[in-house]
């Protein structure tokens, strides 16, 4: 059944955003302390330990969030029970992440059991209590299919995480090697991109006044990946890893290429002005998504790239950090302030009208934020030619979260304050 | 795409086109330029809202006997929009940038995603609903009349 009430409660969705900030805090320090060895493998403990801070960390605590408050939007229904949800979910998510982040940068063999079991709980409730309304609502919308294909995506790269816990445990279906790369392509490629795009189909228009994309993408992306992704799959089972993995990816590659392509062009055309934090960030989340397509395909053009040790961190940088935190980062600016200005514009909320979402976080303090998230970008690719630079790259990292973190706080206070104000009121006038 | 939905989410492009009109003169600085587009903007906003609530959903309400559903989502949304119409005003009055720059960005999303719950949702249904009697509700509205 449609249930077309208002957004979620606002802790449903907003416990989750104002988490994943703080992994990213915790990924710079690691990182910081790590030094250098974090960037000599990627099966190092500590590397293993940061990309985990960020994915299971950072990225799954503000996609969670804000497919939350995004379905009903796109699809016309919600979560069921979403503050219930979130009240189950949140914590076994957090204690997961932490747990998992921890047993991999300390090989503690029990602890990787304990989040194992807390992330396949988790994320089983959240995929398909999510997959039940995605698939049921009669709605249309552009970002619908895409929604879909993510949550999808969502569950495949849990069963992955799974399994391949298992294999570390000493019960592997197939070799690590390349159920670790199966795993990475669904999480980044299948999870963490298609939900990227498919809310991108919806916000890019409505938060940046760009024409809407063109009608085949939607139609077309989820589609192509799937099927890249499913190729990928049968390659590394059957052929484990030769050309048709390596075929099956850069077909995955490309459709991400093309994406990002296609939103600079309607970024370039948008009907707006001003440039804010949010435009900012996510054109160079678009940047940087290009860029990342090129190192993979760098190799195929030279022999020297093809064997250099940097080019695995350097893709992991540039995707991680470069995309999916800044273009969180951007959209964190854009939720957060519009679901605390819809929350106190209700009636029951308040007599007099909200401050406009600008109020909720000085618009100075976003866009310093944004440069110090570049400039922590930036370092952190600099650190793959001069190693020495890790530990100021990982403080900067640390503190470019934070910055984040506090101000999404802030425009919690706003709306405690605003909220106290009105009641204060509402209680002067009844007396 | 139904008829309705066809008119109504041509509406929301044309109200679109005419909101970002208004937009650009203001970050200009063009304040009566400014001015002159939003109060086109607003006037076509009030038809469309008038339309939907004084046509479309009170047939849809008394067909399907939704008294509660969906319309009653998108009034209260209307109102919203409403207020915020009035505070641009006021703020385009008094020329305040900085005001009228947060107000019209609080409208943009909350506009935009008021609009995506009626074209992905409501506009269908009310296409199932009310398809015997399209034409003639669309007759009554009224779009696009100065």
């Amino acid at each position: 059944m449609l249930s077309f009430e208002q957004a979620p409660p606002i802790s449903a969705s907003f416990r989750f955003l104002l988490t994943a900030p703080w992994f990213g805090v915790a990924a710079g320090l690691l990182f910081a302390w790590s030094g250098p060895a974090a960037l000599t493998s990627r099966w190092t403990p500590s590397a293993l330990a940061l990309t985990h801070l960020l994915t299971t960390g950072f990225m799954l605590q503000a996609m969670c969030g804000a497919l939350l408050q995004f379905m009903p939007v796109a699809t016309g229904t919600s979560i069921w029970s979403p503050l219930l949800l979130a009240s189950l979910i949140h914590p076994v998510l957090l204690v997961g992440a932490t747990t998992l982040a921890f047993s991999l940068g300390t090989a503690l063999p029990g602890l990787l059991t304990a989040s194992e079991l807390l992330l396949g709980a988790g994320l089983g409730a959240f995929c398909a209590t999510s997959a039940i309304g995605l698939f049921r609502t009669p709605a249309t919308g552009v970002s619908l299919l895409a929604l879909r294909t993510a949550v999808a995506g969502l569950a495949v790269t849990t069963v992955l995480g799974l399994l391949l816990a298992h294999a570390i445990s000493g019960h592997p279906i197939m070799a690590v090697p390349a159920l670790t790369d199966l795993h990475a392509a669904w999480g980044l490629g299948g999870w963490a991109f298609m939900l990227l795009a498919g809310v991108s189909f919806t916000v890019v228009p409505m938060f940046q006044m760009t024409p809407r994309y063109p009608p085949w993408v939607p139609r077309l992306l989820p589609i192509a990946l799937g099927v890249s992704l499913g190729a990928a799959a049968l390659a590394a089972i059957e052929w484990q890893q030769t050309w048709p993995w390596i075929l099956a990816i850069s077909l995955a590659v490309l459709c991400a290429i093309a994406f990002a392509l296609i939103t600079l062009q309607l970024q370039h055309r948008r009907r707006r002005v001003r440039t804010d934090a949010t435009f900012s960030l996510f054109r160079g989340a678009m940047i940087t998504l290009v860029a990342a397509g090129v190192c993979w395909f760098a190799p195929l053009f030279s022999p020297d790239v093809a064997s250099a040790s940097w080019l695995s961190p350097c893709i992991g940088i540039l995707c991680l950090v470069g995309v999916f935190v800044s273009a969180i980062n951007g959209m964190l600016y854009k939720i957060v302030p519009f679901v605390c200005w819809l929350k106190l514009s209700l009636p029951s909320y308040s007599s007099i009208a909200p401050p406009s979402i600008k109020m909720f976080i000085p618009e100075r303090a976003m866009i310093g934020q944004a440069r110090l998230h570049f400039l922590a970008t930036a370092l952190l690719l600099a650190c793959l030619v001069f190693p020495p630079l890790a530990p100021p790259a990982g403080i900067v990292f640390a503190i470019s979260c934070a910055w984040l973190g506090t101000n999404l706080l802030g425009a919690c206070r706003v709306y405690v304050n605003f909220k106290d104000r009105n009641r204060a009121d509402a209680g002067d006038r009844g007396s | 795409m139904g008829e309705i939905a066809s008119a109504m989410a041509g509406h929301h492009a044309q109200c679109d086109d005419l909101f970002a009109a208004a937009l650009i003169q203001a970050s200009q600085g063009s304040w009566d330029n400014a001015a002159s587009e939003f109060k086109h903007f607003h006037h076509e906003m009030e038809v469309h809202m008038g339309d939907e609530e004084a046509v479309l959903f009170p047939a849809f309400e008394s067909t399907t006997g939704m008294q509660a559903g969906p319309t009653t989502v998108m009034r209260l949304e209307h109102d919203r929009m409403r207020t915020l119409l009035t505070q641009i005003e006021l703020a385009l009055t008094a020329r305040d940038a900085e005001r009228l720059d947060g107000y019209m960005s609080t409208l943009l999303i909350l506009m935009r995603q008021h609009n995506l719950k009626e074209e992905n949702v409501l506009y269908a249904m009310l296409d199932a609903a009310l398809h015997d009697h399209a034409g003639e509700l669309i007759a009554q509205l009224g779009l696009g009349r100065k």
